[in-house]
């Protein structure tokens, strides 16, 4: 399958990434050429597999449910490019 | 004054602890190789004033119960590291300052290292070359126009420089193996949940994982020693005893069966790793390993289940850079999307851009299944092929790479070429095995090639042992001549 110039624009917008029109065409052709090499599965059969989603066999370990951190409001705050006191700082959302 | 350049970072440990020479001395010997490696770019940070007081504070209190006590390192810019910038290679942590520490470089800590400065690598990470970093490309140290290998290519040049006695990066397709390779080091990739990941800034959760790169193995024991550990705020460590692999690292490997898998041997390999190969099996069997064929049937589809299942946890996994937490934000847009867009668009290079998009692409509405679902039962293929293969076997024998080092930009123009690199490495990760890369001989350019051994989840004593005891028979040595300085 190939990707057109406007499927890359629709997956940037959905990928929340603005991209030069002057790009597109090479990276359309680099999406292309990624996923032609990808689609080399389609030639396994894989109906009666099961899908692999954790190599770690084990479930998740039990704690109590406590709280053990929290009281670190400056320090989450610290690395933002723009906060008051108590808020993240971001472009007006509502009219 | 000794000269710590041909030193090893156990002899630096045992040199310490026989109080032959003092943590100042060496950080004060490191510092100087630091400061003259400029022109090979290794290092996005450097924290020398902090590894001065921690190095005179270690030689004031003289504590040397830690495996690593008073040793300076470098490492990866991927581990978050308390107060010390950490950039992951990406301008949009171009001013990250991390207010934790990561598990991993807390216990390195914990057992007495001292922080030296952060190791360029790949933007985020992803890349084979370390040509996708916003600062820059690090050089390999054995040519001007040579890449390190990648990501983790300011560790393996750093290593190979001697600007660090040892260091660590981390692996999620080849990213510690393939560098080493390229510098003539040793570099392991752990099982999956030996080491914790709390703390590395994530590119594929379900492969990421930290190793030691080292000069020997030997050192390659101690450092997984001493980084290696259960850690409750990963949920995907492995709780058992930490093990003592430096003490138990032997060299019988009498009897021991070593597979050979015929699909390693890819068209168009060059003869001197084909060379290499053979080299390394009869090393083997003169120690009195069993070699076998075996058969490691999906090995051709590895490299594009990982170029689907590794953007896709990329893809969710960056979504956390969204200019309003942390990192960079763009000053353009006029609305919060129209910032999200611009800040992400410029904050964010080519490469991991290409990822973000395929793994937007592959995890989206109406393509999941044919893509990303695909993948994850064709990585059980991969995973049950080796599964099959240990119980006949005790370790896979295999080339690192399936070139030497490459000029920089050779690569650069074609995504799916520069791929290819990691061939040999990406089956492990995505069966989550361990495996160890050994320098075992050179190309008739006098760059470095390796061998790479693979065995089953937990079993690292055992490649440890096997490359412990080539290591020994192949007696690599490289000099390197200091041009940079």
């Amino acid at each position: 399958m190939s990707i057109d110039k406007n499927q890359v624009k629709k997956v940037a917008k959905l990928s929340k990434i603005s991209l030069d029109d002057s790009k597109l065409e090479s990276l359309s052709k680099d999406l292309a050429s990624i996923l032609n090499f990808v689609e080399q599965l389609n030639k396994l059969d894989t109906k009666k597999t099961e899908p692999l989603t954790s190599v770690v066999d084990k479930t998740l370990d039990p704690r109590t449910d406590k709280v053990n951190d929290g009281k670190i409001k400056s320090e989450i705050l610290k690395n933002s490019p723009d906060k008051n006191e108590d808020f993240f700082i971001v472009p007006k959302v509502v009219e | 004054m000794s000269d710590f350049n041909k030193s090893s970072l156990s002899e630096i440990v045992n040199l310490i602890k026989a109080k032959k020479a003092s943590s100042l001395e060496i950080t004060n010997h490191f510092i100087n190789n630091i400061e003259k490696s400029k022109k090979l770019n290794c290092f996005i940070t450097t924290c020398f004033e902090e590894s001065l007081k921690s190095a005179k504070n270690f030689d004031n209190k003289k504590n040397f119960d830690g495996l690593l006590a008073g040793v300076p390192l470098a490492v990866k810019d991927l581990f978050c590291t308390k107060n010390v910038k950490t950039t992951a290679g990406s301008k949009i942590l171009e001013n990250f300052i991390p207010t934790y520490e990561s598990t991993v470089t807390n216990n390195l800590w914990s057992e007495g290292a001292i922080l030296l400065g952060k190791l360029n690598c790949d933007e985020f990470a992803m890349g084979s070359s370390n040509e996708t970093s916003y600062f820059g490309n690090t050089i390999n140290p054995l040519g001007k126009d040579l890449v390190p290998g990648g990501s983790s290519g300011g560790s393996a040049s750093a290593l190979a420089a001697n600007l660090t006695p040892a260091t660590i990066g981390t692996d999620t397709g080849g990213s510690i193996r393939q560098p080493a390779s390229f510098t003539g080091t040793v570099g392991l990739k752990p099982t999956y949940g030996l080491c914790s990941r709390w703390g590395i800034v994530a590119f594929a959760s379900s492969l990421d994982q930290a190793g030691p790169m080292t000069k020997n193995v030997e050192d390659s024991a101690l450092l997984l020693e001493a980084m290696s550990g259960y850690d409750e705020k990963d949920s995907t460590s492995i709780n058992k005893k930490k093990e003592k692999y430096s003490k138990n690292l032997n060299e019988k490997i009498k009897g021991l069966k070593i597979g050979i898998p015929k699909e390693y041997r890819v068209e168009n390999m060059p003869k001197e790793i084909d060379n290499l190969w053979k080299k390394g099996i009869d090393i083997l069997k003169k120690a009195g390993a069993k070699i076998v064929d075996i058969s490691l049937p999906h090995t051709k589809y590895a490299l594009p289940t990982y170029y689907i299942v590794a953007p896709a946890e990329a893809s969710s996994n960056l979504a956390r850079y969204d200019g309003v937490k942390y990192g960079y934000r763009s000053k353009k847009g006029k609305n919060l999307i129209e910032m999200y867009e611009n800040t992400r668009g410029e904050g964010f290079g080519d490469e991991v851009k290409r990822r973000i998009l395929i793994g937007t692409y592959v995890l989206s509405s109406g393509y999941y299944d044919a893509y990303y679902l695909k993948a994850q039962k064709v990585r059980k293929l991969i995973k049950n092929d080796f599964d099959k293969c240990f119980k006949n076997v005790d370790v896979i024998l295999t080339p690192s790479t399936p070139s030497s080092a490459f000029k920089i930009g050779e690569k650069t123009n074609d995504p799916i070429s520069m791929y290819l690199n990691d061939i040999f490495t990406v089956p492990v990760n995505l069966a989550g095995i361990p495996a160890i890369s050994i320098p075992v001989g050179q190309d008739d350019k006098g760059h470095p090639l390796g061998l790479q051994l693979i065995t089953k989840a937990l079993d690292e004593q055992k490649i440890l042992n096997i490359a412990f005891t080539m290591e020994k028979s192949i007696g690599f040595n490289q000099s390197i001549k200091r041009w940079w300085e």
